[in-house]
């Protein structure tokens, strides 16, 4: 029910692998590139040697990559590649069965999802989870870090509640910068199971940096989204990272990643393929071979 | 109600306009309706007058206001958060029996502590939030329904424990040297007596002697308001019972007031949003299981308090009491489906409606029929009723159905459940959803939402797919 079907996924990786296991990447290589490059660039987020199997199936296999800070990573790969597992075991949906995830120096293997948030670390899902029967307004007032109202007592007892409304007031005029920053401000009072899909993916990208996250994973945030809409939100991606913000973006675009990212990670079949540059994936052989004959 | 943090006069005209949009001015008229129809059945039913009307509106009010408390604070749990707590009853039985524990007199049989009120109403909903507490955390880890197969066992186990003789007397701390001996008890099947209860402050009011007036005087206020309906006819009984009601609706308002509180605050938008989608709190930092175990355990203090003004009125309880039953979880899970799940109006909403429609109601029907048509000795049996109606006479399945009423009206609760269903799955009131913040989010810095543009206002930007019913539902829904 939590897991992008993630098994699902898994389960077409498994019945090929057995045949092309040999032909991919050699895991232990790619882990190697990866603390070479961990140690050479500014890294947010370093992923070691990743693995998670659901049944005997391995959804993800000792996967390492890192993301630098301030960059725009993708992360591609054919259908039932591992990407989405990967995202889950990033953000603690799923414990790992082996490897380590480091975010800003500090280990995330086996905390819980909501303290990996609180970190800075957001992600939003690959169909978008908008909270439906409540409004626009209220998704994004949800969102916010340490909100005093969030306990019990501060949010019941008349003498704290004033604290609470108060505090409530500054975060409503954010939300409303946000809202019109993403122009869907005329949404605000709608619910939000009443919005296109665009709209949704919009919705959010817009609550997930309500929390002033320093890394966003946004999994396929264009899936379903107009191209004006998609050039928008690339738009609001490119504006945010030069604030500072790193994002690490699953898609399947492939020439949107190569227009957009700086960095690549591509993984095929639950292990890493390759990493690089947009133009060194382009010729990379074993990504052309990956992705021959399939629908990218 | 809602509006208390405000300056005076912005609450005046917040009241004022709370009650001409909706929700006072909604339950007072649904309220006035109840009253007119039992009014109708009062004075057909074989009553003694005046003073028959005045005791049938309490008991209605009576129920009312029990049903409202009970589905107020299962709304916590079901329709704010959406955890399907199928235990209410048991949440109940442990307040009651706690209260009974704390409160029952030290030479009783079986005895209690001889604490005072107040210490047995705060133990029993201290209790019955632990008793949630417990069941919520291994329970909550994992998904919904075991959460309902959990409570629903929790009820049950309750129930039968406290039926149980082992239980009937024991004693604490009998092999500790150092602490004296405690003895306490359910008292089984034989009940508990509870001479100090909720109804001991009101009867005060009446009787310089209230745990017993029949040995003491009546005081001056009781003298006077005696008097004063006794010249409408209604009894002395009927007058206390006024009094109690008076203070269960006080507390309903309370249940009501609180309940707003969690709801429009920053803990009320995470108990939506886990309702909503789990994973989405949990993504954007909530600790939703904390969460989850906080309102469980405020729902099931509410749930022992409401046990508590509901069972302990009596002075005596036993476990064979429908009210610790858990068709009684069922009842009040009926009666908040037919108000609407997470709403508060629509909760008090759908108490009042069960509880006088479809639970006295029938009853009183039953009672007019009976006293303005013969028909003779009901058969005992199924059988024995529909055999005569082959031969064209229907009087016995007539009497038989008329005698067998308050099975019935189980039949008549499924068929409004159907009705409902295919209709209004929402509940009467459900589909009004109420927004979860402490100030009012569409204005902003002076200026409002309006200008801002109401979505209402840009139904063309409206993206497709956009129902005009939902529409319509969201465009009416401002309710401060």
């Amino acid at each position: 029910m939590t897991d992008n079907d993630a098994p699902v996924d898994s389960a077409g990786d498994g019945g090929a692998e057995s045949a092309v296991s040999a032909e991919t990447a050699s895991p232990g290589g790619a882990g190697d590139a990866a603390s070479e490059r961990s140690e050479a660039v500014d890294a947010s987020l370093v992923v070691e040697d990743l693995s998670k199997s659901f049944g005997g199936i391995n959804a993800v296999n000792e996967v390492s990559f890192t993301v630098e800070r301030g960059s725009l990573t993708g992360l591609i790969g054919p259908n039932g590649a591992g990407k989405s597992t990967t995202f889950n075991l990033i953000t603690g949906v799923h414990e790992p069965d082996s490897g380590r995830v480091t975010f800003e120096g500090s280990d995330l293997t086996g905390r819980r999802t909501n303290e990996i948030a609180q970190d800075g670390l957001v992600r939003t899902f690959q169909i978008a989870r908008e909270l439906e029967e409540m409004t626009v307004l209220e998704n994004l007032m949800l969102a916010p870090r340490a909100q005093s109202g969030e306990k019990l007592v501060n949010a019941v007892t008349p003498g704290l509640r004033g604290r609470v409304r108060e505090e409530e007031r500054d975060i409503r005029e954010r939300v409303w910068e946000t809202l019109e920053l993403f122009e869907i401000d005329h949404l605000a009072e709608e619910h939000a199971g009443n919005l296109s899909g665009g709209q949704r993916k919009l919705l959010e990208l817009a609550r997930a940096l309500m929390l002033d996250p320093t890394m966003m994973l946004l999994d396929e945030p264009f899936a379903g989204v107009n191209p004006t809409l998609e050039e928008k939100l690339l738009d609001r991606i490119h504006e945010l990272r030069e604030e500072g913000l790193t994002f690490l973006l699953v898609e399947h675009d492939m020439d949107l990643i190569m227009e957009n990212c700086e960095h690549v990670v591509v993984m095929h079949q639950g292990q890493l393929l390759a990493q690089g540059p947009p133009a060194e994936i382009r010729t990379n052989e074993r990504v052309i071979d990956a992705y021959l004959g399939e629908d990218i | 109600m809602s509006s208390s943090d405000g300056p005076v006069a912005s609450t005046g005209a917040q009241l004022s306009r709370w009650f001409r949009e909706g929700d006072a001015g909604l339950i007072t008229a649904v309220m006035i309706g109840i009253y007119v129809l039992f009014t109708i059945f009062a004075i057909l039913s074989p009553s003694q007058g005046l003073g028959g009307i005045v005791a049938t509106l309490q008991a209605v009010t009576f129920w009312t206001a029990l049903y409202a408390m009970l589905v107020l604070a299962l709304n916590l749990h079901w329709g704010y958060t959406g955890l399907f707590n199928i235990g209410v009853a048991g949440f109940m039985a442990v307040g009651v029996y706690t209260f009974a524990a704390l409160t029952a007199p030290t030479t009783g049989s079986p005895p209690g502590l001889g604490l005072p009120l107040w210490v047995g109403i705060v133990g029993g909903m201290l209790v019955a939030a632990l008793a949630g507490a417990l069941i919520a955390l291994p329970a909550l880890r994992l998904r919904a329904d075991y959460l309902a197969i959990v409570t629903v066992a929790f009820s049950e186990i309750v129930r039968l424990s406290l039926l149980s003789t082992s239980l009937q007397e024991f004693t604490l701390f009998s092999s500790i040297g150092f602490i004296p001996d405690l003895t306490l008890g359910s008292g089984s099947g034989q009940g508990i007596n509870m001479p100090i209860n909720p109804t001991i402050p009101v009867k005060s009011l009446f009787y310089t002697n209230p745990t017993n007036p029949a040995n003491g005087e009546i005081t001056g206020l009781g003298e006077t308001v005696f008097s004063l309906f006794a010249t409408i006819g209604v009894r002395e009984t009927v007058v206390v019972s006024i009094g109690y009601t008076l203070l269960l609706l006080a507390f309903v308002a309370l249940f009501y007031w609180l309940l707003r509180r969690i709801g429009n605050s920053p803990f009320g938008r995470v108990l939506k949003a886990i309702r909503e989608d789990e994973l989405v709190a949990n993504s954007l930092g909530k600790d939703t299981r904390m969460f989850k175990i906080k309102v469980f355990m405020v729902g099931c203090a509410l749930m022992g308090l409401g046990g508590i003004l509901w069972e302990t009125q009596k002075g005596f309880t036993d476990p064979t009491s429908t009210t610790f039953r858990p068709i009684q979880t069922f009842y009040i899970f009926i009666a908040l489906i037919i108000g609407g799940a997470g709403s508060n109006t629509g909760s008090v909403f759908g108490g009042a409606l069960f509880a006088s429609l479809l639970f006295q109601g029938p009853l009183f029907v039953s009672r007019i029929f009976s006293k303005f048509i013969e028909l003779g000795d009901a058969p005992s049996t199924f059988a024995g009723a529909v055999a005569p109606a082959l031969s064209l006479n229907f009087a016995p399945a007539a009497a038989y159905t008329l005698k067998n009423i308050p099975s019935l009206r189980f039949v008549l609760v499924g068929l409004v459940l159907v009705v409902l269903m295919q209709n209004r799955p929402t509940g009467l009131l459900g589909h009004r959803k109420e927004v979860a913040a402490s100030i009012d989010l569409s204005e902003r810095d002076g200026r409002t939402g309006d200008a801002a543009g109401k979505p209402a206002a840009d139904g063309g930007q409206m993206p497709d797919g956009v129902r005009s019913e939902s529409d319509s539902a969201s465009g009416g829904e401002r309710d401060d």
